[in-house]
């Protein structure tokens, strides 16, 4: 009787959604959007600060065709969404992930984000990035549509690529291939004992990072050289790794944290002319200004952090994001440490505690949208909701980035509309069947 | 030639030692040359001991021993006169802490246990000792005694003549024997062999695994105090146990414990209390914090001296990661021995652990300089040490019968002026610093070929400065040499031409020749014709108004008080009442506390005795119980050596200055269940604290509450994360039969009769046996959960908590039919390989079936949110709000047998409660206040002030610490005052943060 029951509820379920597939392995991408969608008399939050109350919004071939208040001339042929009562925003972009390059981190076989060796400029990202990995499912059901895909490993890590998450392959999600290049600054810091390595306890720590960082140097000195030739006796791929760090086309980011090795990034790039953005940050409330009169943007650590030290304000990391805010400083925030795979589905929760802590909600949500994109070099196409860019879109029942209230009932990337499910849901289904709870 | 001078020598020896009859067993490779070391001091000012100075005084020393001391002592024929005019005499010093004469062959220090290497589950020690490497009771400092003259020559530079030493090993070191810095055979030196036993918490130098922790430290001495009762009956099986043995034998000595700090010494004093022992505690250096528990341990102290360096501090940078606390404690630690006087405590002082000996008096100059007493300063140098090992009738003072052990010195033995000139030690002269003895200072005629110039010579004995007084004054390079003298000198009008003279000194005249600038030889002669006028030299810097210095706050660090902060009655009116009770939420409602109680819940309350909390618009919860935390222990918070560590507990190890706990507060926390690791399948006892900061470790515990235990199945206790575990067990199947074999042994330890070797281990499992210990089991998958309660069936007790039972869901109906509780993540998964069946919906799953369900934190950061982790649920699931909040409050309550006193509000509970600033599940919502107890622990507006505080004390003392380098004072680099944070895995807690992040990137920092 519950086998026929929950058939029954199967086949319900089916009929109610667009898209066919239903099991995890059967999900697939959403085929291309064929007709105009209309979402109208919804709160659309823009994600560049604006927010239109009983407005309406037109995707067509993919593309934001139109949006405002009021109501829409009908469309022909156009699908209507009604959203009564319910929130429009941009889809959320993780800033900074292994996502896709890691199922599960304990397992050695499966981690393709730390390659050996120390210089890496030569390494992508988006080659190993793997668009069957069950995590990504469980991020788009929570607004998650866009991934910058971060290599770790060496002093260079490599270069990174910007994915949307509805895609076969990895040639299918890229949405920016190689938009920037990943150096570990080395630790500026002295440490206890403890933290150091045995018969090391007189060595000049700061001395030590800056000698590393001078090799770094001088390897940009030579790539410098190297691109700078029309044609090379021998090819090497290292040097040719980091050509766009010095036309601009690619972004230098730099993960570091602490102020000295801020300071050092900064002077570092204006040297080769790069264009930076810090990845880390965490005491970059220690130096707004300076960040902003050299136009450097910043990836913040998680805010869901503990205080750097004991004497910081409890809520430091919370309110971070408002520090740089309230000096003008470009910023996104991520979590791009060992588990930065699986919480990324908490980052709009991450935002949220940061309008808890000195950000307007639109504030929150436009350094995880439009900054984001910016940051990224895909603002012409993404981060906001905006005539001409591409329709990735949220629909929440409540407020998106308040846990009590953010449930997200559609989705769409590219115009295409997303199958919200998951391993998790339907594991949830399973056993609800399971336990005959409806 | 030679042969006449040993004939007069031996002759002289012969009368002076007429009436001596020395016997020794050692054969001379010689004649026989008995001495007697037959002295008179006299003219001395001689302190007896810190109370009684004699001035002018004669001591009379003969075969090292003081024959006679006072006023009018005659000084006997035969003895060898010292003249001490001007002198000053004090007993040697007694360094009580010290390892003098440990033989060098020691072996490294490391450590066993951890991920990936072998395991060493007994000791290496070959032999009929004991199993435990670390218990070296057996031990006999005096019979390993080797004298070491480059040490005594040290510790005798800075005035000590006798130490109590041991072999500083191990957590029972064996007995110490008192010796004194003589240069002299073993046999001559020792005074007292087996004076005193010695313990620590550190297991030295043993390479097997056990113990990994402090908590297994502790709990090792524990069970070596009841193996050593039972080892009394002889137990056949034991066999010979040299180690238990010593251990009993050496209980008729003081018992000496090493401790690191305030928090240490309080854990070692009751260990002492569980077994009748009272310790002697060697103090860490911060005890001055927690002056009234340290003295409620009415334990003897010695302390150390080793007060940190100031640090250099210019750049901003590097000074913010130096705690206050750490600031603070440069500023006071010299204040701990004038806190130990001014409490009446018993302490003693020592010189080990000073990184240059050299620093020993400045130090203690320091130290009384913020008050210590120099009469009690002495008294800790002398007689205290002495008392407390039993050999004052030998060492400690000047009087008749004692060993000759003095210190003649140029003046008060504290001033920053006065030489040591010669330190006796049973009766033989080592000589310090003798250039001083004689004084030369004084005005004198200086005779150089007939010209006559006036000579003053200033400064101190030992370091005198000569001036050419004639018109000008001529700095002179004066060099002395016991009797030598050199003299340099430029006169003014032919300022290129250094004049050089030599000579030797006798009593006021100096002769001698030198050559002039001209190449000329002449002599000279310099004759004293008066001393320097009193004042005119060495006038004293007045000591410098007592420096303004922070004051000591509870906790010792930024987010402490001056005044823990006291219970109120209190009312809180209009707010949003979530009581988590059948009520559940009251719109615009007063709660009324009193005396630590919630009185009433309802409207229009009125007591003019509470202070009124204006709830309009917000949100009161009960307070936050946290069912799994790590925070607020140290020193590890596994015992990772064995795969049942039941005698561990968290409950020894409490830290309550963890700020970690203020944190917790600052985001509604009130309880948090510190909960051992899951690195093995019998983890530690567990303990339930309520976050009342400020106060100490025992006042911070639950009273009355049903004790628990950590249990921890799957791939943690499996050690997954490495390549080659050595430990058993290496799968789950392995894991059932650790747990069958662990209960297997209990039930048959029940039955044993009396007089069973008491087993700490098993005693916790016999606990769980009678229900009278309860279980929380940290558990993912659904096989591992099955078998636990399949073999808690068998063995008749119900596991009360599976946590963090990340796939309950999948069995939640079988949870339900055992009896369990579940205490889960939110949304956690993916992290490893037992978790990727975890889903977000898994809490209201387990709710649905019936289950009590609580959300835990796990981590130091999400417990600060674990109101909006339980708000997940609501997303996920659609749980009901309250439902929601329960997960919380009442649900871990429940979970943890204390809901009859906290976790709802309802009249006759505890007031545990915060006061929210919006919806409570919100990611917006803050929490304003959050008390315990009655006593606001965390106040917004309080925590702005102690911000600002913060700032303003860090930059005072980083000012005073630049000003103390340009001083002149030593320092060192700006260390950051980072620390490990505790976490149950390896695997999930990564990079929440600065300094993880910061430990991420070292590998790129110092590849090779």
């Amino acid at each position: 009787m519950q086998k026929i029951m929950y058939k029954i509820f199967f086949s319900i379920l089916l009929m109610s959604t667009t898209c066919v597939g239903y099991t995890q392995e059967n999900m697939h991408p959403a085929p291309k959007q064929a007709k105009p969608i209309v979402i109208q008399n919804a709160t659309i939050h823009n994600g560049n600060g604006k927010v239109l109350e009983g407005a309406y919004l037109v995707i067509e071939n993919g593309k934001i065709k139109a949006l405002g208040t009021g109501t829409v001339t009908s469309i022909p042929g156009a699908e209507i969404i009604d959203a009564s009562g319910k929130h429009v925003y941009p889809g959320i972009i993780a800033a900074s992930t292994n996502l896709g390059l890691v199922e599960v981190s304990t397992v050695r076989a499966g981690a393709d984000y730390q390659e050996l060796g120390d210089l890496n400029p030569n390494i992508h990202s988006i080659v190993a990035y793997n668009t069957d990995s069950k995590v990504i499912n469980t991020l788009r059901s929570n607004g998650v549509l866009l991934a910058h895909i971060v290599p770790a490993g060496g002093a260079i890590r490599g270069s990174s690529s910007v994915v949307q998450l509805d895609a076969w392959n990895w040639e299918d999600a890229a949405y920016k291939i190689d938009n920037g290049v990943h150096f570990n600054m080395p630790v500026l810091l002295n440490r206890p004992n403890q933290f150091r390595r045995r018969g090391s306890e007189s060595v000049d720590l700061v001395k030590l990072g800056l000698d590393k960082l001078e090799e770094a140097r001088k390897f940009f000195r030579e790539a410098s050289a190297y691109n700078k030739e029309k044609t090379h006796t021998a090819v090497n791929l290292k040097y040719a790794g980091v050509q766009g760090l010095f036309d601009q086309s690619q972004t230098f980011f730099v993960h570091c944290d602490l102020v000295r090795e801020m300071m050092v990034a900064i002077d570092l790039a204006n040297e080769f002319g790069f264009k930076l953005v810090i990845v880390g940050g965490s005491d970059s409330w220690l130096i707004p200004d300076i960040l902003k009169k050299n136009n450097v943007a910043v990836i913040l650590s998680e805010p869901h952090s503990l205080p750097a030290t004991d004497d910081d304000d409890v809520d430091q990391p919370y309110k971070t994001g408002a520090a740089l805010q309230k000096a003008g400083v470009l910023f996104t925030i991520c979590q791009d440490n060992g588990s930065g795979y699986w919480q990324q589905r908490n980052l709009p929760f991450q935002a949220g505690t940061m309008a808890a802590y000195g950000l307007t909600k639109e504030e929150a949500l436009t350094a995880v949208t439009l900054s984001a994109a910016k940051i990224l070099g895909i603002e012409e196409k993404a981060g906001s909701l905006e005539v001409g860019k591409d329709a990735n879109i949220v629909i929440s029942e409540g407020d998106l980035l308040d846990m009590k209230s953010s449930k997200v009932s559609r989705a769409f990337i590219q115009g295409r509309m997303l199958n919200l499910d998951n391993k998790q849901t339907q594991l949830y289904e399973k056993y609800k069947y399971k336990y005959d709870i409806k | 030639m030679r042969n006449t001078k040993l004939a007069w020598l031996f002759f002289a020896l012969l009368v002076f030692t007429s009436h001596v009859k020395s016997q020794t067993t050692f054969p001379v490779n010689d004649v026989a040359t008995p001495r007697e070391g037959f002295y008179a001091f006299i003219n001395a000012t001689i302190y007896k001991d810190a109370n009684i100075k004699l001035e002018n005084a004669t001591l009379i020393i003969r075969k090292g021993k003081v024959e006679s001391i006072g006023n009018k002592a005659t000084v006997p024929a035969g003895a060898i006169i010292v003249d001490c005019k001007g002198k000053y005499i004090y007993p040697s010093f007694i360094d009580p802490w010290s390892d003098y004469g440990t033989p060098t062959t020691r072996i490294a220090t490391t450590t066993g246990g951890g991920f990936g290497r072998t395991t060493q589950m007994v000791s290496n020690t070959k032999g009929a000792y004991g199993w435990n490497q670390a218990i070296r009771s057996e031990t006999d400092m005096s019979a390993i005694f080797e004298t070491n003259e480059m040490k005594a020559k040290e510790l005798r530079g800075l005035g000590f003549g006798t130490v109590l030493t041991h072999q500083m090993d191990g957590i029972s070191r064996g007995s110490g024997a008192v010796v004194t810095l003589g240069a002299e055979k073993e046999n001559k030196v020792v005074l007292k062999a087996k004076a005193a036993a010695f313990y620590s918490f550190n297991k030295g130098s043993s390479t097997q695994d056990y113990p990994t922790s402090l908590m297994g430290s502790i709990a090792l001495l524990r069970q070596n105090f009841l193996d050593a009762q039972w080892y009394k009956s002889r137990p056949t099986e034991e066999g010979v146990n040299l180690s238990l043995q010593a251990f009993l034998d050496n209980q008729a000595l003081p018992q000496f414990f090493e401790s690191a700090d305030k928090w240490s010494d309080l854990r070692a004093d009751k260990v002492g209390d569980e077994f009748g022992v009272q310790y002697i505690l060697k103090a860490g250096g911060n005890e001055y914090q927690r002056i009234n528990e340290i003295k409620a341990t009415n334990a003897s102290y010695i302390l150390p001296l080793n007060f940190p360096q100031a640090m250099d501090v210019e750049d901003p940078t590097d000074a913010r990661f130096i705690s206050l606390a750490d600031l603070k404690h440069w500023e006071l630690a010299a204040a701990n021995p004038a806190a130990f006087e001014k409490a009446n405590i018993s302490f003693s002082l020592t010189a080990y652990g000073l990184k240059e000996t050299s620093s020993f008096m400045p130090n203690l100059r320091k130290a009384i300089q913020m008050g210590l007493s120099e009469e009690m300063a002495l008294a800790a140098l002398t007689k205290n040490p002495a008392t407390l090992v039993g050999v004052y009738d030998q060492v400690g003072s000047l009087e008749a019968g004692k060993q000759a052990n003095f210190l003649i010195t140029s003046g008060p033995v504290f001033s920053d002026k006065t030489v040591f000139y010669q330190n006796w030690v049973q009766g033989i002269k080592y000589s310090l610093k003798e250039e001083g003895w004689k004084d030369v200072r004084g005005n004198y005629t200086l005779d150089v070929n007939g010209q006559t110039y006036n000579l003053q010579v200033k400064g101190e004995p030992g370091k005198p400065v000569a001036n050419l007084i004639s018109g000008d004054s001529t700095k002179i390079d004066l060099l002395l040499n016991d009797r030598l003298v050199k003299m340099n000198y430029t006169l003014k009008k032919d300022s290129a031409a250094m004049i050089r003279l030599s000579g030797v000194m006798s009593d006021s005249s100096w002769s001698g020749t030198g050559q002039l600038a001209n190449g000329q030889w002449v002599s000279w002669t310099a004759r004293k014709t008066s001393e320097l006028k009193p004042g005119t030299d060495s006038a004293r810097k007045k000591r410098t108004a007592i420096e303004k210095l922070g004051e000591i706050t509870y906790p010792f660090n930024g987010y402490g008080t001056v005044q823990i902060p006291k219970q109120q009655n209190i009312l809180i009116t209009n707010a949003t009442v979530w009581t988590s009770e059948k009520e559940g939420k009251l719109a615009s409602t007063d709660v009324l506390v009193k005396n630590g109680k919630i009185v009433a819940v309802g409207k229009g309350l009125k007591d003019p005795s509470a202070l009124v909390i204006d709830g309009a618009g917000k949100h009161l919860t009960a307070g936050i119980i946290d069912e799994h935390s790590h925070i607020a222990g140290t020193g590890g918070i596994n015992e990772c050596s064995q795969s049942v560590t039941s005698e561990s507990r968290i409950a020894d190890i409490i830290d309550p200055e963890d700020v970690d706990i203020y944190r917790q507060l600052s985001g509604g926390v009130t309880s948090s269940h510190i909960l051992h690791g899951s690195c093995n399948t019998i983890g530690g006892q567990t303990q339930l604290i309520k976050l009342r900061w400020g106060v100490n470790a025992e006042q911070m515990k639950f009273t009355n509450w049903d004790p628990f235990i950590k249990f921890a199945l799957g791939e943690n206790v499996k050690r997954s994360s490495t390549q080659n575990n050595p430990r058993f067990p290496d799968t789950r199947m392995g894991v059932e039969e650790v747990l069958t074999d662990a209960f297997t042994r209990a039930v048959e330890y029940q039955k044993m009769g009396a007089g069973k070797r008491k087993d700490l281990k098993l005693e916790a499992l016999s606990e769980i046996l009678n229900k009278k210990r309860f279980i929380t089991c940290h558990s993912y998958v659904q096989s591992e959960i099955n078998a636990l309660i399949k073999v808690a069936d068998k063995f008749g007790f119900t596991v009360n908590t599976f946590t963090h039972i990340l796939e309950g869901y999948k069995v939640a109906d079988k949870m339900k039919a055992h009896g369990s509780a579940a205490s889960t993540f939110s949304d956690w998964w993916g992290y490893k390989v037992e978790v990727i069946d975890a889903i977000p919906q898994n809490a209201s799953l387990m709710q649905k079936v019936g289950l009590n369900v609580a959300i835990n934190s796990d981590d130091a950061e999400m417990a600060r949110r674990l109101n909006q982790e339980a708000a997940k649920s609501v997303k996920y699931a659609g749980m009901g709000e309250e439902d929601a909040l329960m997960m919380v409050t009442i649900n871990p309550a429940t979970m943890l047998h204390v809901a009859d006193r906290t976790g709802s509000i309802k009249a006759g509970k505890d007031a545990d409660l915060v006061l929210w600033s919006d919806h409570p599940l919100s990611i917006y919502a803050k929490a304003e206040k959050t008390i315990v107890d009655g006593t606001i622990y965390f106040d917004r507006q309080q925590d702005q002030a102690l911000r600002d505080n913060i700032a303003k004390e860090r930059t005072r003392i980083i000012q005073k610490m630049i000003a103390s380098k340009k001083s002149g004072d030593r320092t060192g680099p700006a260390v950051p005052s980072f620390r490990d944070r505790n976490s149950c895995e390896d695997d999930h807690h990564e990079g929440n943060s600065l300094w993880d992040r910061i430990v991420e990137r070292f590998g790129s920092t110092e590849t090779e």
